[in-house]
């Protein structure tokens, strides 16, 4: 707030709120939501698996973990890329800021594309969210995992197309920087899911 | 104006200030004031159709198989001939609970209330997303029309109660609900993405959009509440969510969730509801109980008594919400031992609510008492909340919920904490801010008739409930005449039947002083109760952009009948202490 | 209006009656003194001219007070609790010697299945009957719950017994009735349509009835099979239900 910048009275009258700026605290905050909405999927996954009569299939037995090891090598670089971006765009680097915004914002789609390879995959092997326990947590939590990526790249397109029209030149960093907050944690849940639902 | 004494304490804002559209202007607003009375709007109607739904049933459980008053209206699939059928009666039980509780109260504590209060009362122009903000409010209507036009589809409204139990919730085949279910699940969806855009919004607003000077333990028992709240809906809403989404795809897309036939389990729809719900239920009455230590204060003339209490009970309640759901769980076949768990962490909760109830005797004790109409209903909140506090031990005890659980104790202890709890204490609100909200005072004789009839009928209505619990008689039943345990209560039911009748006709007298005061009550001055926070200190109602300059903040949000302020009895929020008086605070 | 609990006829019921009559007392103090305090200090302390409110932000004295006071209450009230909770409820808490009953809801309607004359449940010469439940008084009983299509409860509120039944699982519940005597079966669970109506009746026998009465039902069964249980079935309490076909005799309760 403007307000902060000149208190008037100096007989006792401290400073509020955070060193923060206001959307990084509103997205931390908005994060914080999405924990607790993978939390409730996870839990329910835990709480199915290991109280399910079915036996779970062993790793590797329907899933094809190279291809999503691959994929999830893509999404991990599309994080580093995305710290690029950012920090380009703190240094008002416009070139690097627009190479490292298009390129996460690529990565993401890929990742996406590989994705949907892998469930038209299953489909045609008649694997899907009705195939038992697997079939239903699996599809649930990879798809609204997905859904996010797929939140998150919109936003990256937009934010590349703002890079190119220099929106972001001039230190101005804010926006990826609260961007880049939602990517990576995006990001931090796709690892999570993939050692859960494919490695174990 | 006269009452403000204050001298100008703050820096000139720069607003600046374009003429807006109609549309702009109270449609699509950014204006968290304008959005919050449209939430009051929206909130009010749903509580008038919760209690319509309620009136029905109540007049199938006093006489069950006749036919209702304008019963003739409804279509065949609900009533034939005007006499309910069961499957009705399980929708309106259903959708009473839902809107009562996710379109009612839940909207008129946080969707109005955070919405209005928190940037007036911690001194910021709007809310930290005001955009964000009005996506929030169209969210809630279209979640709202889509649970109203559910009762439309075939099959007719979700008839699952407001728990939706599965796998009942999840065969269409075993409720004979189908399309209906689904819009209820689609409807709470997007209900919880209204409630957690806002909550982010309510949280990073007063951590960040505080007032120079509005530090932590500054901040009026009200924005503690709502602040504490909007943590406890952000976490709990997606929850909710997810458990939603599994409840959808189990009957849309053939996943196994909560079908047992399938490996699916259960239990795991009720752990996830009451994991969001038990938190929900303290949603719905922190608030409330925010609203009513402050018109305690503010009647009393007194500051609260035990603030950093309360405060810590605040955070206390909010914190224990999370470890105490499996209290709803004692009979559904959850491991015993869990249930002595939970017992022990829902007992510990009665000792922050009675830190609460015994600090309100205290802000009242040797306080000097404006008993006007928010004054009267906060009163009646303590009371009540009371009562709905102590039945609530009687559940907590696992052994004794053997016999409780699903009778007519719990239906009462709900509505002594909802109603006498949660609905007196937004009633008190209504009447406190509404000078502020529209500029104009309700009245206060129809306020102080409003009050009476509505305590008296309340406690006709509800005490009762709880003898009939006692006799035990399950919840949810459509007609209780068939079971010889049940059979000398009939005459019970016609005494809370009419009781209710009266109670939603006292109603009325709330809704005609309410609209008639928009137009022709008194005009408000900037601060009839002679109150300390800053909404106060503020025109009635405020400008877009609250403040003419933003205000410093000095003093405690309650500091009424300050010793060393002699010409009046409080001190507000912003008022130099050099120009008033050397206080200390 | 009735103020009180119905009649227990559990061994355990006093248990649970003393629950709440200690919870009754403690609250009972509680709301006493909070509504009297309440209602004295609105009169007493109601606005006045000239009078000023006593200033004052709090008493930590008092704070801690009224603290350990309700936390002390609750901490009795849970160990206290926690006991008979144990003993009805507990997995370990069923007799050792009881009779074994099969009990399964389904909309809207109680199967309950006894051992056939070997006296063991999930055999073949098991028999099953809908909404009557027939046991010996003063003897432990066994029942294991299990649902077929949704969650129902099982209630009988005069032996203080409630229990969901939910699909997918056996949950055992035990009792011991101190009297014969009829009494009903409720279902609190929100179940459908017909929540309101699955009720079954209850008859608790002396111990000789109840073995003539098994003695009746092998006998019957032996010569005429199905017939006997659909005159039964007829006769129970819930004529809605009557014209639906009855369960079959080789249901099994699981989780022996």
């Amino acid at each position: 707030m403007e307000a902060h910048a000149a208190p008037y009275y100096r007989g006792g009258a401290p400073e509020t709120g955070l060193a923060v700026y206001t959307q990084k605290v509103g997205m931390w905050v908005f994060l914080c939501s999405e924990i607790m909405f993978f939390t409730g999927l996870i839990g329910s996954y835990i709480i199915l698996r290991f109280g399910a009569s079915e036996t779970w299939p062993a790793p590797g037995e329907v899933l094809n973990i190279p291809v999503t090891a691959v994929n999830t090598f893509i999404l991990i670089c599309s994080s580093v890329t995305m710290v690029k971006a950012f920090a380009a765009s703190e240094t008002g680097d416009k070139r690097g800021t627009r190479l490292f915004t298009l390129a996460t914002a690529l990565m993401g789609a890929t990742f996406l594309g590989v994705q949907i390879y892998e469930y038209r995959e299953l489909l045609h092997h008649d694997f899907g969210p009705w195939s038992g326990l697997y079939g239903s947590t699996f599809f649930t939590m990879t798809g609204f995992h997905g859904f996010h990526v797929f939140l998150g790249v919109v936003c990256m397109t937009w934010a590349t197309l703002k890079a190119f029209r220099g929106g972001y030149d001039g230190g101005n960093y804010r926006g990826l920087e609260v961007l880049g907050l939602y990517w990576h944690f995006v990001d931090l849940v796709w690892i999570i899911l993939f050692t859960i639902v494919y490695l174990i | 104006m006269a009452t403000i004494v204050a001298q100008p304490t703050g820096v000139p804002v720069v607003e600046e200030h374009h003429e807006m559209s109609f549309i702009r202007k109270y449609i699509f607003s950014t204006d968290h004031k304008v959005i919050g009375i449209q939430f009051l709007f929206l909130s009010l109607f749903f509580l008038l159709v919760g209690g319509l739904l309620a009136m029905m049933m109540r007049w199938q459980l006093a006489w069950p198989g006749k036919a209702m008053p304008f019963g003739g209206l409804f279509p065949e699939a609900m009533a034939p001939g005007g006499i309910m059928l069961p499957e009705f009666y399980n929708s309106l039980v259903t959708m009473h609970g839902t809107f009562m509780v996710f379109f009612a109260i839940m909207l008129l504590l946080v969707g109005v209330y955070a919405n209005y209060l928190i940037p007036l009362q911690i001194g910021a122009p709007d809310m930290a997303f005001p955009r964000l903000n009005m996506i929030s409010f169209w969210l809630a209507v279209p979640a709202g029309v889509i649970a109203l036009a559910s009762f439309a589809v075939e099959g007719g409204a979700a008839g699952a109660g407001w728990t939706s139990y599965a796998p009942l919730s999840a065969l269409p085949e075993a409720s004979g609900v189908s399309l209906g279910q689904q819009m209820w699940i689609v409807s709470l969806v997007i209900l919880g993405l209204s409630s957690i855009l806002g909550s982010t919004n309510y949280i990073t607003t007063v951590i960040n959009m505080r007032a120079p000077g509005m530090t932590w333990m500054r901040l009026p028992l009200t924005v503690w509440a709502l602040f504490i709240t909007a943590i406890l809906a952000l976490l709990a809403m997606p929850v909710l969510s997810g458990a939603l989404i599994m409840l959808l795809f189990d009957q849309t897309l053939g996943t196994h969730f909560f079908l047992p036939a399938s490996g699916g389990q259960p239990l795991l729809w009720q752990h996830l509801f009451w994991f969001f719900g038990h938190p929900e239920v303290y949603i719905l009455i922190l608030p409330a109980m925010g609203f009513a230590s402050e018109i305690l204060a503010v009647g009393s003339r007194k500051p609260v008594f035990g603030y950093k209490a309360m405060v810590g009970a605040i955070i206390a309640i909010a914190f224990l919400g999370w470890i105490v759901w499996g209290h709803h769980m004692f009979q559904s076949g959850m491991n015993p031992v869990l249930g002595t768990t939970f017992m022990v962490s829902t007992l510990v909760i009665a000792v922050p609510s009675a830190i609460k109830t015994f600090n309100w005797m205290g802000t009242m004790w040797r306080g000097n008492l404006h008993l006007h109409s928010p004054m009267l209903f906060a009163i009646g909140f303590v009371m009540l909340f009371v009562i709905g506090g102590l039945s609530g031990i009687f559940m907590a005890s696992a052994p004794f919920d053997i016999f409780i659980h699903d009778t007519y104790f719990i239906v009462a202890h709900i509505h002594y904490v909802l109603f006498g709890g949660a609905l007196f204490a937004i009633f008190g609100a209504i009447y406190y801010w509404y000078p502020k909200m529209f500029g104009r005072m309700m009245s206060e004789r129809w306020g102080k008739i409003h009050f009476g009839l509505t305590f008296i009928f309340f406690n006709l209505a509800f005490f009762p409930m709880h003898t009939q619990g006692l006799a035990g008689m399950m919840r949810r039943l459509y007609d209780t005449s068939g079971y010889t345990h049940t059979a000398d209560i009939q005459d019970t039911h016609l005494l809370i039947s009419f009781s209710a009748f009266a109670l939603f006709a006292s109603g009325a007298i709330f809704a005609f002083n309410f609209f008639w005061s928009m137009f022709r009550g008194e005009r408000a001055p900037d601060n009839p109760w002679n109150a300390t926070t800053l909404e106060w200190q503020t025109p009635s109602p405020p400008k877009h952009g609250n403040w003419e300059e933003a205000p410093v903040v000095y003093h405690g949000p309650h500091e009424y009948s300050h010793p060393d302020v002699t010409d009046k009895d409080w001190l507000a929020q912003n008022e130099r202490p050099d120009v008033v008086s050397p206080a200390r605070h | 209006m009735n103020w009180t609990l119905p009649e227990n006829i559990a061994t355990y019921g006093g248990k649970i009656d003393a629950v709440f009559w200690v919870i009754t007392i403690v609250t009972a103090i509680a709301f006493v003194l909070v509504e009297v305090g309440i209602i004295w200090f609105t009169i007493r302390y109601r606005q006045r001219e000239g009078r000023r409110a006593h200033y004052t932000h709090g008493d930590k004295n008092l704070e801690i007070l009224w603290t350990a006071i309700p936390a002390l209450a609750m901490v009795v009230l849970g160990i206290y609790s926690a006991g008979v909770w144990a003993d009805i409820k507990g997995r370990e808490s069923a007799p050792a010697e009881s009779l074994h009953i099969g009990v399964r809801a389904k909309q809207f309607e109680w199967n309950v299945t006894y051992a056939g004359a070997d006296e063991v449940l999930g055999t073949n010469d098991d028999f099953t009957i809908r909404n009557q439940l027939h046991f010996p008084a003063n003897e432990p009983i066994l029942v294991w719950l299990e649902a077929e299509d949704v969650l129902h409860s099982f209630f009988i509120p005069q032996l203080r017994v409630k229990q969901d039944a939910v699909p997918g699982m056996t949950i055992p519940v035990w009792f011991e009735a101190t009297r014969s005597g009829e009494f009903q079966i409720g279902c609190a669970e929100l179940c459908g349509l017909g929540h309101y109506r699955m009720r079954a009746r209850v008859f608790i026998h002396e111990q000789a009835d109840y073995e003539a009465w098994v003695g009746e039902q092998i006998a019957s069964r032996g010569q005429t099979g199905e017939a006997e249980e659909t005159e039964l079935a007829t006769a129970a309490s819930a004529p809605e239900a009557a014209d639906e076909p009855a369960s079959t005799h080789d249901h099994s309760a699981g989780g022996m």
